[in-house]
């Protein structure tokens, strides 16, 4: 229920959201969490393994309890904790992992076979039969066990990536957080400040005391507004840094409109990437809970939520509160509840020596040792020396001491160290490079002590960046000593939790130990222990005392599990905004695209560009009508293909040839200006890595073409040689692949074609098989190559992209008028086939100069990257796999790409393959299928028969071996 | 990860392509014997502590740099222009 006159929410603004279906009042400034312990709603989730009846057990991020669905349908977000989302109206909220609702949950029956349920129960239970693990097991406790559920369709929600830079970092915006950024701020560092909460102040906002004369609140907002008014720093609420990686980079996800109705065109969350010269870490501390029997009932939560819901939100979490301690942070809450006017029953203090530091019930030397009540707490027990009493309560507030938010300076590897004087964790300094550390962070709990650090930290980071830090006034506010005995499980036979979130229990931990997974990495496995959404914020170091006491070493010889970004769970959607869908994947289009399209043309991938596939014409239903038409069209008259894509690299420079001849396994400083030769490129382990090419335009300056899809590789791999093997070399390389648009024109009426186009008519001797040279059309100078990829008479002409879409129109249509018109790349590829001409089907990284049949062309005159490897025994020989043609001889026509092969009558088994079929299609030249395939010694087996199996598509096909060159192998066509 | 390129300055490591190990730079000898050759190509150490290695600003000016770096603290030791470590050990 709320208290009048208390709390930072806004009482002016109500808002209406639904939990459960059920309409809920809450203030503009409210969690959900708050909003519904104000309505006293006790009951908020089941628990993940024994649906056992939680409440809401915290205030922060790290709650391990209040769970909950927020929104609906498509756009629904599982395992939101309720405690961080803000309300809004319209808000819906659904409690999850219950069924068919949270107040009567089915498997609630789970609780009461618990005793068969705990540690290792699955592993040791569902051994056998081992069919039935996948069918029946898994999916049967996947569906008992569990947290919230994906809606399972496509998240139509925005989300975003972003990155920042700054001099300096502060991540978390309590006492120290302020001071740091405010000491900063002031000395003119460009500075930003996140904090996961949406309101800035930490403990500020939360605890009764003052600073400086007012409330820690208000001093906390004074200090925001001075912060906000610095043009140098940037405030980012809601913003919880994930990570803190290499060179001073920090992960951080911000929520950028989960706390409102109608996000106004706004992402979802953004995903930051911070980088920063400096950071502070003031990230605090988590209080943590003691395990007793029941201390997971509705109602009990941690001390210092307790009074945030009582200062923050103005809630009394109970009627009749009770408070469990083992040291002064319980007391402090019964002191701020009877202040707010809220009934405290009774603290129970395990210390004997406890202080008496208010007017309440106390019971010191005494612990609580279980509750009672299921859907809500009704009563607590208290073991004293004089034996046990019941205390009646709706509310029981524990603190078990504090654990300092070390998380972020273990991402690097870093190991905290044990202070026996706070029993806690701490960090070493030099953890993360460029980071400090102050506060509750690092184990300084008083607000003075916050602040005063704060200031330091931020003198320690200005130094480093070379500014001067002004005198540093630190507000005065309480600096009381932090007084604990530790406590971390209350003796007892009944189950007490120590991981809410995964159901883990104190006797879970001692059976692992029992059960020699003593590691503490061992245990957190076996009992699946800090596993949850919450990575065990609130049970890590419960759970390794425990496993210490069981095994009888010390906490610090046990040691913690190592700290792994993120530190607040992070959506995959977050993550990778950008790649939803086709995302910011880039596109490339050629020229002549609109015009594909527009002839109808399914356009299909090839890397990051889009080629035709076919262009269909009247009454052609399937593809195989368009390609071989296509194909006929080509060898009959002349065919257009935009050939843009293939990459074009202009080299230039006086030692331009003798880069290539080292570059390429062929001759290049033989070739004559004007002239062009086919090029073949080795990795340096002597495999073929492309082919192509290359034209010698000038004496130092070569156009070189690689395949489309290994542009961006070949380019990478020249900068390569010319920077890292060979750079006594004079000689620049360029990308112009974008620059140029190219058109293949092939056929027997190919010069007809381009004699009707360009400037000055070609023949025969000026351009002669394998020339180039500089063309004009309509005064366009552009360049021509005599080169082919089809064994017709071919060109590709060349100008700047700005001509492609215009001259690729004019081409097409006169092809057309000579019966011809424009190909796709499925004729383009039946064309090649028929030439037994390769591509990266064939020179697919494992293939070698010799196993194409190239062998000849790693020249003997030079070196070459590659060529030495390439001689090594077994990359040439009788026991290679080499390229054959392929044509069917028996009833069964069809030959399949990727089948193996197999000699006739032999076991189509794997110990008999002989090779493979790489490239396949119908060609209607020879009205045969045609393949292309490695076979072992193959190049010796022409006239040989071959079985062809295709395991996958169930095909089978007789074959006779030949010639790859399966077309016009004298090559007089190509030179007519 | 941050990379200082010498051209470029300092940027984030997805501008750039990571190769291997900067023993690269030292091509044998086609000569060479094969053992040579066979650890040229195939054989990399895989030290606990600094590295050499060969990075491309691919998203950037197109320089092949060799970062001087520790696995174990990832720091980032220096930063030299391929093309100036293979001249200078020509």
């Amino acid at each position: 229920m709320r208290i009048d006159g208390k709390g930072l929410v806004d009482r002016s603004k109500r808002v209406i959201f639904s939990f459960d279906g059920q309409s809920v009042e809450g203030f503009a400034g409210d969690t959900v969490a708050s909003a519904l312990l104000a309505n006293d709603v006790k009951l908020v989730a089941r628990s993940f393994k024994y649906h056992r009846p939680r409440g809401v057990m915290g205030a922060g991020s790290e709650e391990a309890n209040a769970l909950v669905t927020v929104g609906r349908g498509a756009a629904q977000d599982p395992n939101v904790r309720a405690t961080v989302q803000e309300v809004f109206d319209g808000l819906e909220v659904h409690s999850q992992n219950r069924w068919p609702s949270l107040e009567f949950d089915i498997l609630a029956a789970n609780d009461f076979v618990s005793p068969f349920l705990g540690a290792g129960f699955y592993y040791k239970t569902f051994m056998w039969p081992k069919a039935f693990w996948e069918k029946i097991y898994e999916p049967v406790i996947r569906r008992a066990a569990g947290l919230g559920a994906l809606s399972k369709q496509h998240n139509p929600d925005s989300y975003e990536r972003a990155f920042a830079f700054c001099d300096l970092l502060v991540i978390g915006a309590g006492p120290s957080g302020l001071m740091a950024a405010l000491t900063a701020g002031r000395a003119g560092a460009d500075v930003i400040l996140a904090d996961e909460d949406a309101l800035m102040g930490g403990r500020l906002n939360g605890d009764g005391g003052e600073v400086d004369g007012m409330s820690g609140a208000a001093w906390a907002a004074q200090a925001v507004a001075e912060l906000a008014s610095l043009p140098n720093v940037r405030l980012m609420p809601r913003t919880a840094v994930t990570g803190a990686y290499d060179q001073g980079t920090y992960g951080a996800l911000e929520r950028v409109s989960h706390h409102l109705g109608n996000a106004g065109g706004r992402p979802k969350e953004c995903f930051w990437r911070i980088v920063a010269k400096r950071s502070i870490l003031c990230a605090g501390a988590i209080e943590r809970p003691i395990a007793f029997e029941n201390n997971d009932r509705p109602g009990i939560m941690t001390a210092s939520a307790v009074r945030t819901y009582v200062n923050r939100y103005g809630v009394a979490p109970g009627k009749a509160v009770t408070v469990f301690t083992n040291n002064d942070s319980g007391h402090q809450t019964a002191r701020e509840l009877i202040a707010a006017g809220v009934h405290v029953a009774m603290v129970v203090d395990s210390r004997r020596d406890a202080p008496e530091s208010g007017d309440y019930p106390l019971v010191k030397g005494a612990e609580v040792c279980n509750a009672g009540g299921r859907k809500a707490l009704e009563s607590i027990t208290y073991r004293a020396m004089s034996g046990e009493e019941k205390v009646a309560t709706d509310c029981l507030a524990v603190s078990g001491g504090w654990n300092p938010t070390v998380h972020l300076t273990c991402h690097m590897n870093g190991r905290p160290v044990w202070r026996e004087d706070i029993q806690s964790f701490v960090p070493v300094a030099g953890m993360i490079p460029g980071m400090d550390t102050a506060g509750a962070c690092q184990g300084t709990f008083s607000t003075h002590g916050a602040l005063s650090e704060g200031a330091a930290a931020a003198g320690t980071a200005l130094a480093a960046l070379g500014l001067a830090a002004g005198a540093a006034e630190v507000p005065v506010a309480e600096d009381t000593p932090y007084r604990l005995s530790p406590l971390w499980a209350v003796g007892g036979h009944g189950r007490a939790w120590l991981d809410f979130q995964n159901d883990v229990t104190v006797k879970d931990v001692k059976q692992a130990a029992k059960e020699n997974f003593r590691s503490v990495e061992h245990m957190k496995r076996y009992t699946t222990q800090g596993m949850s959404p919450d990575q065990g914020k609130n049970s890590n170091i419960g759970a390794l005392a425990v496993l210490a006491d069981a095994t009888g070493r010390g906490i610090p010889e046990t040691g913690t599990t190592t700290y792994r970004p993120p530190f607040v769970p992070v959506s995959i959607a977050a993550m990778g905004a950008g790649a939803q869908g086709a995302g910011f994947a880039p596109q490339r289009f050629t020229t002549s695209h609109t015009a594909s399209v527009a002839a109808g043309a399914p356009m299909i991938e090839a890397g990051l560009w889009y080629r035709p596939s076919y262009f269909p014409a009247a009454g052609e239903t399937t593809w195989r009508q368009s390609c071989d038409r296509e194909v006929n069209m080509v060898r009959q008259a002349v065919g257009i293909c935009d050939v843009s894509t293939l990459g074009k690299i202009d080299i230039q420079g006086p030692d331009a040839a003798e880069f290539l001849d080292f570059v390429y396994t062929n001759m290049f400083s033989t070739l004559k200006v004007g002239r062009v030769r086919y090029g073949l490129m080795l990795r340096e382990d002597g495999t073929v890595m492309d082919d192509g090419t290359t034209a010698r335009w000038g004496q130092d300056h070569f156009v070189m073409t690689t395949t489309t899809a290994a542009a961006g590789p070949v380019m990478r791999h020249l900068e390569y040689v010319a920077q890292c093997l060979r750079p006594e070399l004079d000689v620049s390389l360029m990308s112009t692949t974008e620059q140029w648009a190219q058109f293949a024109v092939t056929g027997p009426k190919s010069r007809e074609l381009l004699n009707t186009l360009v400037d000055q008519e070609i023949d025969g001797e000026s351009f002669p098989f394998m020339a180039c040279g500089e063309i004009s059309v309509s005064g366009v100078k552009g360049r021509l190559f005599r080169i082919s990829f089809s064994g017709e008479h071919a060109y590709e002409i060349a100008v700047p992209a700005r001509y492609g879409e215009s001259l690729y129109r004019q081409m097409v249509a006169k092809a057309e008028a000579l019966g011809g018109g424009a190909y796709g790349m499925e004729a383009l590829n039946v064309l090649r086939i028929e030439k037994g001409f390769i591509t990266h089907s064939e020179i697919h990284g494992r293939t070698t100069a010799f196993d194409i049949g190239m062998g000849r062309m790693v020249s003997a005159k030079k070196d070459c990257v590659g060529k030495t490897m390439s001689e090594r025994p077994g990359l040439n020989g009788d026991e290679r796999e080499q390229l054959v043609g392929l044509k069917p001889l028996g009833p069964v026509k069809q030959l399949t790409a990727g089948a193996h092969l197999f000699e006739a009558g032999a076991d189509p088994t794997r110990e008999n393959a002989q090779g493979y079929t790489t490239s396949v299609g119908f060609s209607p030249t020879l009205e045969s299928f045609l393949g292309l395939a490695f076979l072992r010694n193959g190049r010796a087996r022409h006239g040989e028969e071959v079985m062809m199996v295709d395991h996958l598509r169930g095909v089978s096909t007789r074959c006779e071996v030949c010639d790859p060159v399966f077309f016009d192998p004298e090559g007089g066509r190509v030179r007519g | 990860m941050r990379i200082t390129c010498p051209v470029c300055g300092e940027r984030d490591r997805r501008e750039f392509y990571y190769v291997g190990d900067a023993v690269a730079l030292q091509r044998p000898d086609p000569d060479a014997s094969d053992v040579v050759w066979d650890d040229y190509v195939h054989n990399r150490d895989n030290p606990a502590g600094v590295t050499r290695d060969l990075w491309y600003h691919e998203g950037g000016c197109g320089a092949w740099i060799v970062v001087t770096r520790n696995t174990i603290t990832h720091e980032v030791l220096g930063t030299e222009l391929a093309s100036d470590v293979k001249e200078a050990s020509a």
